[in-house]
């Protein structure tokens, strides 16, 4: 074996098992930067030794072996012997047996991500934590995901880690009556990870996205009757399915409604649809299955031609009613522009102006730009798309916009 | 407080017109979120003069102090809570598309602190 045949085999094998040895490696110590430093060197080892000895049989047994030996004499070099000495044979022992019959190593990925989305974990660390611990991303991929210096994303990372040990944040998957919400914060992580991904159209984002919907996959397959996870893979593959056309082949920006639907992705789709169908027959609807089915609602529309916005008006004002969130009121005047008119969205848009969140809002003053252009109020037409301008970050939205205003002379 | 670098050849290439409207969008975008901010724009670094005085000797000279792809352009104050929200309005910035920005801490005396 060549030595890039032993180095591929070390990557496939490191993003499909990283996270399920982390994981196990973890569940018992709580020490998760211990198991990660333990698993790259044995990840290391490995890399030194299949090139000559070749590919073992087992990969994941043979870098749990290693990485257990590494794991140990950590521990037994931190801990006293009256303390530690009994409780660390016990747990050689565990993982010793694991590795001997490492086909069916207990995957704990499960118990992994909910550690990584306890409440006494700060929010926005939730997200890089599983890149990190799940999918073995290095600081310096998630910091330029996240745009946060690489320094200051390691320092957050080592100190989310620090607060797992520490705090003794356990590694389980909650009991029935803790179960929503702390499903809800995983969700909302890997989700968090997603839309990273989806607005940014750069070179790391794209990649994000990816990584955040083989999170989804995984997080349905460890829980198959959990109807949320499958609402928001659903939706993860809703987005996911336009991405290549929401720019046109001179990279300029084209919205929803003058996509074209040739370039939607029928695979993805139809996994969306099916997700979001076994999701409402699983239970009761909550936002991610929601937020799938307006996007299911948008896709028949523009794929049918049928007038779905009624449909989609009364899921957002359900979502309104569950969430409470200015986003969701801002996409619900969008909506009742189309069954009510211009005039009522931007009467429903004025509630929200107070709102301090809503002043670097890019998507709220862009969609108040276009409702007031409709009016014929094209002054404040004009200030709005302007601020809408000066919020963007993406080129081709920027220029779009500067077309719009284009037109308010126009016309 | 922001401080911009720019790649002055290839902001002197971009379509200006452009340029200064996205500019001006960005000004009034910040001002709306942010409340008023300071800030300058200079002219570009071959108009710069460089003073140095090393012991008792003087130096002036043409030009800028170093002599860097991208030069010191200008800069704005931002009041923002967290190092997110300043990457933010950097990104947002059209001078980032034409080099670099800085973010840096205005420094904060403590009391006594230089007595």
């Amino acid at each position: 074996m060549t030595r890039n045949e032993a180095v591929r085999t070390a990557e496939r094998v490191a993003r499909e098992s990283y996270g399920r040895l982390v994981a196990f490696l973890a569940a018992r110590t709580r020490d998760v930067a211990g198991a990660e430093d333990a698993l790259s060197e044995a990840f290391a080892s490995a890399l030194r030794m299949w090139p000559t000895d070749g590919v073992p049989d087992n990969p994941d047994a043979w870098l749990l072996t290693v990485a257990r030996r590494r794991q140990t004499d950590a521990l037994r070099r931190r801990q006293t012997r009256s303390t530690g000495e009994e409780h660390l044979q016990l747990m050689a022992e565990e993982i010793e047996d694991a590795a001997r019959s490492a086909a069916e190593i207990p995957d704990r990925r499960l118990a992994l991500m909910f550690a990584c989305a306890h409440p006494t974990i700060e929010r926005g660390m939730r997200a890089p934590l599983i890149l990190q611990t799940i999918l073995g991303l290095t600081a310096i991929d998630i910091a330029a995901a996240f745009l946060i210096p690489p320094a200051t994303m390691g320092q957050r990372l080592v100190r989310a880690k620090m607060r797992i040990k520490d705090a003794g944040i356990p590694f389980t998957v909650p009991e029935k009556e803790e179960l929503p919400e702390r499903l809800d914060a995983v969700l909302d992580a890997i989700y968090a990870a997603y839309t990273k991904g989806w607005n940014e159209v750069g070179d790391a984002a794209p990649e994000l996205a990816d990584e955040a919907i083989w999170l989804g996959r995984l997080l349905v397959s460890l829980m198959p009757s959990e109807p949320e996870a499958k609402g928001m893979l659903a939706l993860m593959l809703y987005a996911e399915a336009r991405r290549r056309a929401r720019r046109d082949i001179d990279g300029a920006y084209v919205p929803l409604d003058r996509q074209d639907t040739a370039v939607w992705d029928p695979e993805m789709l139809r996994s969306a649809e099916q997700l979001l169908r076994q999701a409402s027959a699983g239970g009761p609807s909550g936002r991610y299955q929601l937020e799938a089915a307006i996007q299911s609602a948008h896709t028949a529309r523009r794929m049918t031609g049928a007038d779905t916005w009624p449909a989609i008006l009364a899921l957002y004002t359900h979502l309104e009613r569950l969430t409470h969130s200015p986003v969701v009121t801002l996409n619900r005047a969008v909506a009742l522009a189309e069954t009510d008119g211009p005039e009522a969205a931007v009467a429903l848009l004025d509630t929200l102006a107070p709102d301090k969140r809503m002043e670097d809002y890019q998507p709220y003053w862009a969609a108040r730009g276009h409702l007031l252009a409709r009016l014929g109020r094209k002054d404040e037409a004009y200030a709005a798309l302007t601020l809408a301008i000066g919020l963007s970050t993406d080129g081709a939205v920027r220029h779009y916009l500067q077309g719009r205003i284009g037109q308010l002379a126009d016309g | 407080m922001m401080l911009i670098h720019h790649d002055e050849p290839a902001m002197a290439a971009a379509d200006q017109k452009q340029l200064w409207q996205d500019y001006a969008a960005f000004n009034e975008a910040l001002s709306k979120a942010t409340g008023a901010s300071s800030g300058e724009r200079l002219e570009p670094a071959k108009s710069a003069t460089t003073v140095r005085t090393a012991g008792e000797k003087t130096d002036v000279l043409d030009g800028p102090y170093a002599d860097t792809k991208e030069q010191f352009a200008g800069y704005f104050v931002i009041d923002v809570p967290t190092l997110e929200e300043a990457v933010a309005w950097a990104k947002r910035c059209p001078s980032s598309r034409f080099g670099s920005i800085e973010i840096r801490p205005l420094h904060v005396p403590q009391a006594g602190s230089w007595k």
